[in-house]
């Protein structure tokens, strides 16, 4: 099944293609650049789908050969540095959104303003990737993939609760308030579950609920923090009189990210914040049947976190042109209609109404909201997000359990964890 | 042609014997001090070199002397993690040698079953660290581990145990997993040392009138002191540069209660790709095991002396 609709997106491909080369059209894309070289991509495993789906349609059109690498998201840190170390970074290589300032800072990224600003996109890529991609002016790095954090919902549940599966939540404490009319199920069923020892998950889906009622997380150049009681308590404070009253399972405090999904996909859990490239992974069943809706605050704004990978021509590559006219190849219209909004992701670029494969109808109607909270989506950025953020064994994580599962109060585990924060911030620091 | 080849070199050895024999000496250590040279005193030597620059990833390193030492410091979780692992070295280092001499004293003798025995601890030994780990993983968890279903099957437990929840808990927890994975490994050595006892000595002991504990403690354990030495060595050092099992099974967590030493310098270098204070940190923990590894021998070395 999957390699029949491989190969009928990469026929797709091709047709577009050619009829892009009859129409003059040449936007994107460098077909004098030296053709039949070999280059090498990296990519996490996390958008392993979306950058196979490129590669594959790339290689059918016989200009060059890219050679994917996937490596496990625990890892690419790790991987990255121990290649740039050596010398051997791939020619082109992703980065999840967030650490693209800290790659770009470490020169593992050439710089690619000049034929960017050729090719006439600049203005229509999602801005927040852009910008993620760009230091001191020069763009370094283009949007490759996104995935964007969103309610997800269980209709079965919902309509056993007696809740209306139409209505998603409007709220923050809407959300939690659907989620304690389904705890009322019992049995094996929960309100909500979340990543409570996962440092990605938690970000990824409680700071949108922060950017809904317009508070910062961040200081505009990443180097401090900018919550406080304020803005990020009333979230922490929702969360943990959740947890205390039972809306989520107990093993939620554990949850390390690598079972965040399984539980809702087993249709367990009425409500919770999901990442958008999850939804092709949790097939529906009898006691599943999935609602999205965008991430809403304490008042009801509504945000996301808009996450996935950029990608970028390393410095080290030798083969410049060649990668050039892959990575500008993939932002053309028709290979972002055919590899990501058919497949059911996001396209990279604003000015692409969301359509299906044959240009009008959506394979998916919920792929309308995930393009819809695009624009009010925000890509935090901080060179030092990595070790703040993301590192089990950063400060973020361990003030994210002080406020949600004691035992100092919310207000005591803002005022004690700021100072880390700002302190891991802090570039020269 | 080969009645000449062979003839002569001995011819060749005995006439410069008094001579060529440095020579001779060098010529023959010379692919051993080409292996250690290569392998141990290079990397060695750049890692100290790392240590005393600003080591980017990409680019040219600058020398900044002992500035990376002593900003090792600067950040609680170093200290941190020092605390924890010593703390972890000595808690394995104690239950897994007396385990291991458990397990070795219960198979010495040759008995119906014995050999079944001994296969049965030592086959742990043959799983890689890292796959134990995941293994063990999958038995704490809560969604799938049979573990705390069995314990309360059984009646010892009320509720499912919180095995990697809490610090005490994931301390514990891999501790129990380390002990299923070297307690045969290091049982095996102790068997060695064992039966290297020759059995006149316990002839002797029994002839003399000493029970079982009164030949344990005074045959035994004085005569199997040399390869309770190595174990010991092995434990100490193992347990100081404890990685995988905390990688996979904690992750340094809950609340950073369980980072080691070891885990902190790979967050350095790959987490914050800052290389050069990883390399000092790395010279740091070598002197440490150096460091511990003469106090190990020599207070083992004279209590056998004396």
């Amino acid at each position: 099944m999957r390699k029949k609709r491989v190969r009928r997106r990469v026929g797709t491909v091709l047709v577009a293609a050619m009829l892009t080369a009859a129409c003059g059209g040449g936007e994107v894309g460098d077909p004098d650049a030296a053709t039949g070289q070999t280059l090498t991509i990296w990519t996490r495993a996390a958008t392993e789908a979306q950058t196979r789906g490129f590669v594959e349609a790339y290689n059918e059109l016989g200009r060059n050969q890219v050679e994917l690498t996937v490596v496990p998201n625990d890892t690419y840190l790790q991987q990255v540095a121990t290649a740039a170390g050596g010398r051997s970074l791939p020619d082109l290589l992703g980065a999840d959104v967030v650490y693209a300032r800290n790659f770009i800072r470490h020169g593992f990224y050439t710089d690619i303003s000049e034929r960017l600003a050729e090719t006439g996109l600049v203005e229509h890529l999602a801005p927040a990737h852009l910008d993620a991609g760009t230091a001191d002016g020069a763009h370094h790095a283009v949007p490759h993939t996104l995935d964007l954090s969103l309610i997800f919902y269980n209709k079965v549940l919902y309509r056993e609760a007696g809740l209306d599966p139409e209505q998603p939540p409007t709220s923050l404490p809407e959300m939690m308030a659907h989620a304690e009319a389904i705890s009322a199920l019992g049995g094996e069923v929960s309100g909500t579950y979340f990543g409570g020892n996962c440092p990605g998950c938690l970000l990824f889906t409680l700071w949108p609920m922060v950017w809904a009622d317009g508070g910062e997380i961040l200081t505009a150049d990443g180097t401090a923090s900018a919550m406080d009681s304020q803005t990020m308590g009333p979230v922490f404070q929702a969360y943990r009189d959740a947890f205390a009253d039972g809306l989520a399972p107990a093993s939620a405090a554990q949850e390390n990210g690598i079972s965040w999904l399984q539980p809702f996909a087993e249709g367990r859990i009425g409500v919770a914040p999901l990442g958008s490239t999850m939804l092709r992974l949790m097939p529906e069943h009898e006691g599943l049947e999935i609602g999205v809706a965008p991430i809403r605050g304490m008042a009801g704004g509504e945000s996301t976190f808009v996450g996935g990978d950029v990608l970028g021509i390393t410095s080290t590559s030798t083969k410049t042109a060649a990668a050039w006219d892959f990575l500008s190849w993939t932002l053309s219209a028709d290979v972002q209609r055919e590899v990501l909004t058919s497949g059911g992701d996001v396209s990279v670029r604003t000015d692409l109404e969301p359509t299906g494969p044959d240009g009008v109808g959506l394979p998916d109607e919920r792929l309308r909201t995930f393009h819809e909270v695009v624009e009010v989506g925000r890509v935090p950025t901080a060179i030092n997000f990595g070790a703040t953020f993301n590192d089990p064994q950063g400060p973020w994580l361990q003030f994210a359990r002080s406020a949600i599962f004691g035992p100092e109060s919310v207000e005591e585990a803002v005022a004690s964890f700021r100072p880390r924060l700002d302190s891991s911030l802090d570039v020269a620091g | 042609m080969r009645s000449t080849g062979t003839a002569a070199p001995p011819r060749r050895r005995r006439g410069n014997r008094g001579t060529d024999r440095p020579a001779q000496a060098l010529v023959l250590s010379l692919p051993a001090s080409l292996i250690v040279g290569l392998l141990f005193v290079v990397p060695l030597g750049l890692l100290v070199w790392m240590s005393m620059t600003d080591w980017p990833l990409l680019g040219e390193p600058s020398f900044v002397g002992l500035a990376q030492y002593g900003a090792i410091l600067d950040g609680p979780l170093f200290l941190d993690a020092v605390w924890f692992t010593v703390r972890y070295t000595v808690i394995t280092t104690v239950i897994l040698t007396v385990v291991a001499l458990g397990l070795a004293l219960l198979v010495q003798q040759t008995r119906l079953g014995t050999g079944l025995l001994r296969t049965a601890f030592f086959l742990p030994a043959s799983m890689g660290l890292a796959v134990a780990s995941l293994l063990w993983f999958a038995l704490y968890s809560d969604e799938v581990g049979p573990l705390s279903d069995l314990l309360m099957a059984v009646g010892l437990v009320d509720e499912p145990v919180n095995w990697l929840g809490t610090p005490g808990g994931a301390l514990w927890s891999t501790v129990l997993m380390v002990l299923w994975r070297f307690a045969g490994f290091y049982m095996i050595i102790l068997l060695t040392g064992l039966q290297s006892i020759p059995t006149q000595v316990y002839e002797a002991a029994r002839i003399d009138g000493a029970g079982w504990w009164r030949t344990f403690t005074g045959v035994t354990l004085p005569l199997l002191r040399p390869t309770l030495a190595l174990v010991l060595v092995l434990s100490v050092t193992g347990s100081l540069l404890a990685f995988e099992q905390f990688y996979v099974l904690t992750g340094g967590g809950p609340d950073n209660s369980t980072v080691t030493v070891v885990a902190t310098i790979f967050r350095q270098a790959f987490t914050l790709f800052d290389l050069s204070r990883a390399a000092a940190m790395s010279v740091v923990v070598l002197i440490a095991l150096v460091l511990a590894n003469i106090v190990q021998l020599s207070l083992i070395r004279k209590g056998g002396d004396s």
